[in-house]
């Protein structure tokens, strides 16, 4: 796998992240020399072999349909960078 | 009697047999902690107000029979990852920096129901990304055997702490070795539990398929004592599991006889330490002295563990971190003009580079036309990981392995070289992949005074048969209670 300068600036794009020209290029590098390494699970043969999801069997978890958490409106925008009248403010999203 | 010498246990035993008040012990941690924290930096966020008004409280419960825990009134130190009520919860993330959490993370409710008093927070690698607490943003940990080596991590912090006694015993996490690798570096006991085994709710999420909470601590007996008051189902986390009782007589008889134990040969291979080498065959032979058989088998899996973890975790991590968009909690940037540049400016600015990494990697394997290539084919080498724990414990009871290649290594070391780090996972990161417990003690010192870590991986929900492995090992040995000598 060959990593170029636009494919680490479409990882950007992707996790909505933004490097300085100096962190591309060592991403460039870094990234080149960790999808190498990674490529050795090429080497194992994985012919009929299932992906694995969860390791032990757990299915269809469910909890009785009971409100435990009721209104914390005023603890959860304690933390809001902005709010105002119990909401969160974001930027103007639609002109 | 100095309070800071007695090991979790031994200081709930004196705590409730009245030699010793709460207020006691939770002053005498915070009287070393504000003399000697400035050396190591193992605690991100102090909260002596509320452990010392709790330590008051608690101290009641116990006179008043409310509090009848074995870890009554024993003070602990919590992995700066783990939701804390009113007490600033930071990943040791800039991001994260101002997040307090309006809720306990279960394993607290829990530590708070047995009358446990939280002394603080501790240092980590930022968001649990990295094995040396370097990426912290509130600078690195240093370890208490020599300050110029790192401590491990991701759990460096709460490593540090119990080797500095600066904490009885703590809370860590583990995703790729995040409990073992810095137990193994400060010379302290660590268990990884099995999936399933204790509650995430209330651990900030890195990879939801491989992180675990556990305790590290002096011995095997207090992460016995810790694990079994925060293991069990948990109806916020979906992933728990009922499990049996906990016998805690079991796990601590150290019983070894007739025991098999296998060693991975592919754990004594290429790039292992000579002298973690040796430690580790020693440690058989302590083993085979208790009446264990121990032989070596070959597990050649293991060469694919590391691309197979870093795959999977990237993945889950960069899905798992888009919720941090600068609006509902944490860092947002002041210098974003639109919606687009508060979620970019607050991630750019509030990530360190490792977690920026792993968000790119993470999408890399994911996204369209590299999907199939790595995170597909991590998955299918996921079950054949599985797979091979699954044969290896038709034939023994438990495996025996170094915790890493090589003791602490010095500041600065690894951090310019990601994939080096990475590397250094090699023995731990199948553990999660696979989902089964495993417990780090120390069992020798290399030519320089640096601890050295040896790992027992056990069959799933079978804590107890590798804690009492760890103990069996810790009535023959001595490495345990050994300190630095400024400690």
């Amino acid at each position: 796998m060959q990593i170029d300068k636009n494919l680490v600036m479409y990882l950007e794009k992707l996790g909505r992240i933004e490097l300085s020209e100096e962190q591309r290029a060592a991403s460039e590098k870094d990234l080149q020399d960790i999808l190498t390494y990674m490529d050795t699970l090429n080497e194992l043969d994985t012919d009929g072999v299932e992906p694995a999801s969860h390791s032990f069997p757990v299915a269809n978890v469910q909890r009785d349909d009971v409100v435990t958490n009721a209104a914390q409106t005023e603890a959860i925008l304690q933390n809001a960078p902005n709010q105002k009248d119990g909401c969160f403010v974001v930027p103007k999203t639609v002109e | 009697m100095d309070i800071r010498n007695l090991t979790a246990l031994e200081l709930g035993q004196a705590i409730r047999a009245k030699e010793i008040t709460v207020r006691e012990a939770v002053e005498s941690y915070f009287a070393a902690i504000e003399e000697n924290d400035a050396k190591y930096h193992c605690y991100n966020i102090l909260c002596k107000a509320e452990a010392l008004a709790r330590a008051d409280e608690v101290q009641k419960g116990i006179d008043d029979g409310t509090y009848t825990s074995p870890l009554a009134g024993v003070p602990v130190g919590v992995k700066d990852n783990i939701c804390t009520k009113g007490v600033l919860t930071t990943c040791s993330s800039k991001i994260l920096e101002n997040f307090v959490p309006p809720y306990d993370a279960t394993v607290i409710r829990r530590m708070h129901a047995a009358g446990m008093v939280v002394l603080g927070k501790l240092n980590m690698d930022e968001f649990a990304m990295g094995s040396t607490t370097e990426t912290s943003y509130t600078g690195v940990t240093h370890n208490p055997w020599n300050l110029d080596r790192v401590p491990g991590g991701s759990s460096g912090g709460a490593a540090a702490a119990v080797a500095a006694k600066l904490a009885p015993v703590t809370l860590g996490s583990d995703t790729g070795g995040s409990i073992r690798q810095p137990a193994s570096f400060c010379g302290v006991s660590g268990l990884k539990p099995t999936y399933g085994a204790v509650s995430r709710y209330g651990l900030v999420a890195y990879a939801s398929s491989l992180d675990q909470i556990g305790p590290l601590a002096r011995d095997a007996k207090d992460c016995a004592a810790l694990f079994s008051l925060i293991a069990g189902k948990d109806e916020k986390d979906g992933t728990s599991m009922v499990t049996e009782k906990f016998d805690f007589e079991a796990a601590t008889n150290g019983d070894m006889q007739g025991k098999k134990i296998g060693i991975p040969a592919d754990y004594l291979g290429e790039g292992i330490s000579p002298e973690v080498k040796a430690a580790i065959e020693a440690a058989a032979e302590t083993y085979r002295a208790l009446g264990a058989e121990v032989e070596v088998f070959p597990m050649p899996i293991v060469k694919y563990a590391i691309p197979a973890y870093y795959i999977i975790a990237c993945a889950e991590a960069c899905s798992n971190l888009s919720r941090y968009d600068g609006i509902k909690y944490g860092y947002s940037s002041p210098n974003a003009d639109n919606l687009t540049e508060t979620y970019i400016k607050s991630r750019s600015e509030g990530f360190g580079m490792e977690v920026k990494r792993r968000i790119m990697l993470g999408n890399f394997v994911l996204s369209s036309g590299y999907y199939d290539a790595y995170y597909n084919k991590a998955l299918k080498a996921k079950k054949l990981i599985q797979q091979a724990f699954f044969d290896a414990f038709e034939k023994y009871d438990m495996l025996l392995g170094p915790v890493a290649p090589t003791t602490a290594l010095k500041i600065g070391e690894s951090l310019s070289d990601p994939l080096k780090m990475y590397l250094g996972d090699i023995y731990t990161v199948m553990i999660n992949i696979a989902g089964v417990p495993s417990m780090a003690i120390p069992c020798g010192f290399d030519s320089e005074n640096m601890p050295v870590g040896l790992q027992l991986i056990g069959k799933p929900f079978c804590e107890a048969e590798i804690l009492s492995a760890a103990v069996g090992f810790q009535n023959a040995t001595d490495f345990h209670k050994k300190s630095p000598s400024a400690v």
